[in-house]
């Protein structure tokens, strides 16, 4: 700590920055244990935040489970002012949309990867990777607001009549209605949610495909699409599963857009293009203004519901990263 | 040896296979102590010509460049059917990059430019209308570092010929494939058991199996054993010795005893100063008795009694 | 020596004809180019919405945006909103920025092997929290439970949920790169763990701190459900700084004028979306594009 000092005064020195350094070691000691236990205490608060959560969450619930048990999932009216809450509605509402979401935004993810990844030149990633990304940052309330305005009409008049036309021998593409909030609308706007998130891991994960492998499956005479088919898609399988699970929590999860383009209804059907529920919208819509305590208790336990699907299917997603590797390191 | 316009004796080829009728060139040998051959006047816009029949690969005043910086210069030389060719040369001398040009796999360097012609059976293999895929299934390559693919032993094998179409008769191509790669008997009783738990020498005989399975013409190796200790690596070279006549194989090797083992011919690649900067450069090519025995370049005598390198 | 004959070449393939394909290979050429042109479409496809989706923000929300509507109160403006978001973002990341950065040094410095995991889930399991039940927990803490009432520093609370494990994440990632040479010189000179951290490593990952810190407001500003259930009975017809009360905020805003088809409203709300998308997307692109210049600055 100091240097050699000169010879008269070098017993007087060595003592004095004896005790100095005496002094200055118990400070560091404090310093070291205060900033290791801050620290502790923040992982700690986090953690203390996560069990109040689902502690608020389920008492809250408690007077509605008590009331309808499990049978409030398969209870399939919602109306409040007649005090009757059953859940099925908005379950299938939810399912409906996330899938949906999944069913075309995935494929479309990975395609958008495997083109930024594999197929671009650098310079042409560089430029539509951001804007991929850029389409998660939008917020939800500007799309949602876009999806009722612009979306809806759109819907309304070419695609829903359509499709109805078309496949309406299936429940699933029943009669449109005028109004273009919709199941369908919800459904897209929570594909355009979804596609960057999918994309963005799909391309890093591309990304780390070692280029020997590549190389080994192109020396073999192979074309573009059998190397990826053959040796990229296969080695990010799992990767790409936990992409589609953080996707599908995202899906889950959106209140608001889906409260602004689902139309707010409450009704358990299977027709996209009328409008209905999903669990976060109908909490966001009705929450602020529930009528009575039973009302409440039910949105919590609605919100309870939510909570376990979206838990569990983000747990899922860290769980395959983790066991499978590369893709843990691509979401972080 | 004679040099004549419109026929060919060449030698080594022996008893009289006649060339094809028509017109004919010939490569002439490099002369002693020149490097390269006065290019038999070619047109340049012609992509296909007859050739020796021996003639698998002929490079002519191959130049390779990674945007500016100049890689390899003016490389001449004609490689034969069956036989082993060896490229040796210290790190950096371009060997590599000349051998993976034999199959466009340096295509996907994005600054990978190439002077001169390289023709294979005649055909100019970077000309216009050559398809990159059907080159790669003709000439097969093996990395330095064995690749195997995450699937099956018996998938790492199959999954070429599958895409080929080559669907009949798989279990015996594999089959061939792992016996003519010395691997057969080391895993005939767990083909389903995944490719990564084989040892470093055992995957690098699957991907030497993988590569003959198509039975492609050519098998270029890029220092195939180096990553394998000197067990593997004896069998490795064993293997080569099999595949011969085969095949035509071209091997680049930093181990020059291994060159010795393996190849009919040598060639010696070093890095030589041109202007300013080292170029990678043919220094000589001949039979591997006379590169290790009486080299006729005294850069070649250098290197291959060890003086540098 | 004669010639080698090719005993083993399967009949129909001729090396010696020209190279362009033979057997099937047209045919795998045509599929792998339907592939990339479907791999194509796509990236257009998403370009395409993002450009749709911000194009008629801008050309709907151009017609409102205009001094008055700026810097006003309502009627003529939504300025008591833009100021109320600012202050609630801002209280929310004065409690999220200390929290997120000390759960990260305590990743990166601390932890051991045992407690990694479990911290890593805590941040893995509040980053996928849907923001409507992290809304509906702190109205049931701080609203119903106390028969409080709403507030700007509840929303703020709430939002800070969200930012921690973003601003965590980020943090994560600055302090992994600092490079391994600083620390140990810190520990050769004798200094202290502690004043290590908190002088030389801390210092240098400040960059890509403030840049995670960036990131998570601009998410945050965009947040709706949090505000919604807490903040959200305050009109935009007055200035409001101070926390403790409801605060009048943009997003919040927005929902209720796309709730009451009034298209009167729709108008403000279109200016409202256009001023949110602009600063967010200015925010998100200079902070990532900060981040990258000094990922590469810490890694020469």
């Amino acid at each position: 700590m100091s240097a050699t000092p000169p010879a008269g005064s070098a017993s007087l020195k060595l003592a004095r920055s004896n005790r100095q350094s005496d002094s200055r070691k118990r400070a560091d000691r404090v310093g070291d244990l205060s900033l290791r236990l801050i620290c502790m205490a923040a992982a700690l608060l986090a953690a203390i935040v996560l069990v109040l959560i689902a502690k608020e969450v389920v008492e809250g619930a408690h007077p509605s489970i008590a009331r309808y048990g499990l049978s409030f999932i398969t209870n399939h009216e919602w109306a409040p002012p007649l005090e009757k809450f059953g859940g099925e509605g908005l379950i299938l509402g939810t399912l409906i949309t996330s899938a949906m979401a999944l069913l075309i935004g995935a494929p479309v993810a990975i395609s958008i990867g495997i083109f930024l990844a594999l197929l671009a030149p650098v310079s042409v990633r560089n430029v539509i990777s951001p804007l991929v990304e850029m389409l998660a940052a939008i917020p939800s309330v500007i799309l949602g607001f876009w999806g009722l305005l612009i979306l809806g009409p759109v819907l309304v008049s070419t695609v829903e009549p359509f499709l109805h036309d078309t496949l309406g021998f299936i429940p699933l593409f029943g009669a449109p209605q005028t109004t273009g909030a919709s199941i369908f609308n919800a459904g897209l706007i929570l594909t355009i949610m979804v596609i960057p998130i999918i994309a963005s891991v799909s391309r890093d994960l591309f990304m780390a495909v070692p280029p020997e492998l590549q190389d080994g499956a192109a020396a073999l005479g192979s074309t573009r699409w059998e190397v990826i088919r053959g040796v990229v898609l296969p080695s990010t399988l799992s990767g790409m599963m936990a992409a589609c699970l953080l996707g599908l929590g995202r899906a889950l999860g959106e209140a608001i857009a889906v409260a602004q383009v689902v139309g707010g209804g409450t009704e358990s059907h299977l027709s996209l293009f009328r409008n209905g529920g999903t669990i976060a919208s109908l909490i966001a819509l009705q929450f602020p203004s529930a009528v009575s305590a039973l009302h409440t208790s039910s949105l919590y336990y609605l919100a309870a519901i939510l909570l376990v699907i979206g838990v569990t299917s983000n747990l899922l997603a860290s769980w395959v990263g983790y066991r499978f590797g590369s893709a843990g390191g691509a979401m972080r | 040896m004679s040099t004549i316009d419109d026929h060919t004796i060449d030698p080594s080829v022996g008893n009289g296979t006649a060339p094809a009728p028509g017109r004919v060139r010939i490569r002439t040998e490099p002369l002693p102590g020149v490097i390269g051959s006065p290019a038999a006047t070619e047109s340049a816009a012609e992509s296909h010509v007859h050739v020796a029949p021996d003639a698998v690969f002929e490079a002519e005043r191959v130049g390779i460049f990674y945007g500016s910086k100049q890689a390899l210069i003016d490389v001449d030389m004609r490689i034969r059917r069956g036989q082993v060719t060896a490229l040796i040369g210290p790190s950096g001398c371009g060997k590599t990059t000349f051998l993976r040009s034999l199959n466009r796999m340096n295509d996907s360097v994005p600054s990978f430019r190439i002077e001169g012609q390289i023709r294979y059976h005649g055909h100019d293999i970077y000309g216009s209308n050559v398809d990159t895929v059907e080159v790669r299934r003709r000439i097969g390559m093996v990395f330095q570092k064995p690749n195997p693919f995450p699937k099956s032993i018996f998938d790492n094998i199959a999954w070429a010929p599958r895409n080929l179409g080559m669907r009949q008769g798989l279990q015996e191509r594999v089959e061939k494939a792992l016996r003519g790669a010395a691997l057969w008997d080391e895993v005939k009783d767990r083909l389903k058991d995944s490719a990564l738990g084989l040892s470093g020498g055992q995957q690098q005989r699957l991907c030497i199996a993988r590569a003959i399975a198509i039975e492609p013409d050519v098998l270029l190796l890029d220092e195939p054993a180096s990553a394998l200790d000197p067990i593997a690596t004896g069998a490795i070279e064993d293997l080569i010795h099999s595949l011969k006549g085969r095949f035509t194989i071209v091997i680049v090797t930093h181990n020059m005893q291994q060159a010795a083992r393996v190849a009919d011919r040598t060639a010696f690649f070093s890095l030589e100063t041109r202007g300013e900067k080292p170029i990678g450069t043919l220094i000589e090519f001949d039979d591997t008795e006379k590169i290790f025995g009486a080299p006729r370049d005294p850069r070649t005598r250098d290197y291959v009694t060890g003086r540098f390198g | 020596m004669s010639l080698p004959r090719r005993r083993d070449v399967a009949p129909e393939f001729d090396p010696t004809q020209p190279l362009v394909g033979t057997g099937n290979l047209r045919r795998r050429h045509g599929v792998s180019r339907v592939v990339q042109g479907i791999a194509v479409a796509a990236a257009i496809a998403a370009v395409a919405v993002l450009a749709i989706v911000v194009g008629g923000v801008v050309a709907h929300g151009a017609k409102a945006i205009n001094w008055d509507f700026v810097t006003k109160p309502a009627p003529q403006g939504v300025a008591p909103n833009l100021v109320g978001t600012a202050v609630i973002v801002g209280v929310a990341t004065l409690m999220a920025a200390p929290v997120g950065i000390l759960i990260a040094l305590f990743l990166s410095e601390y932890a051991g092997r045992r407690s990694t995991r479990p911290v890593q889930l805590v941040m893995d399991v509040m980053n996928g929290l849907p923001s409507i039940i992290v809304a509906v927990f702190v109205y049931a803490l701080l609203i119903e439970g106390v028969g409080g009432k709403q507030a700007g520093w509840k929303a703020s609370l709430a939002l800070s949920i969200i930012m921690v494990p973003l601003i965590a994440r980020g943090t994560q990632e600055v302090l992994r790169l600092v490079p391994g040479h600083q620390r140990e010189a810190a520990a050769a000179l004798g200094v202290a763990r502690w004043r290590g951290v908190l002088t030389i490593i801390l210092p240098a990952a400040l960059p890509g701190i403030i840049t995670a810190t960036l990131l998570s407001v601009a998410r945050a500003a965009g947040e709706t459900a949090p505000v919604l259930l807490l903040s959200s009975f305050a009109s935009g017809d007055a200035f409001q700084l101070n926390p403790l009360e409801e605060v009048p905020n943009v997003p919040v805003r927005i929902f209720q004028l796309s709730e009451e088809a009034n298209p009167e409203g729709f108008t403000e709300a279109w200016g409202l979306s256009l001023i949110l998308i602009a600063i967010i997307l200015t925010l998100g692109l200079g902070s990532r594009a900060l981040l990258n210049r000094s990922k590469r600055k810490m890694t020469r």
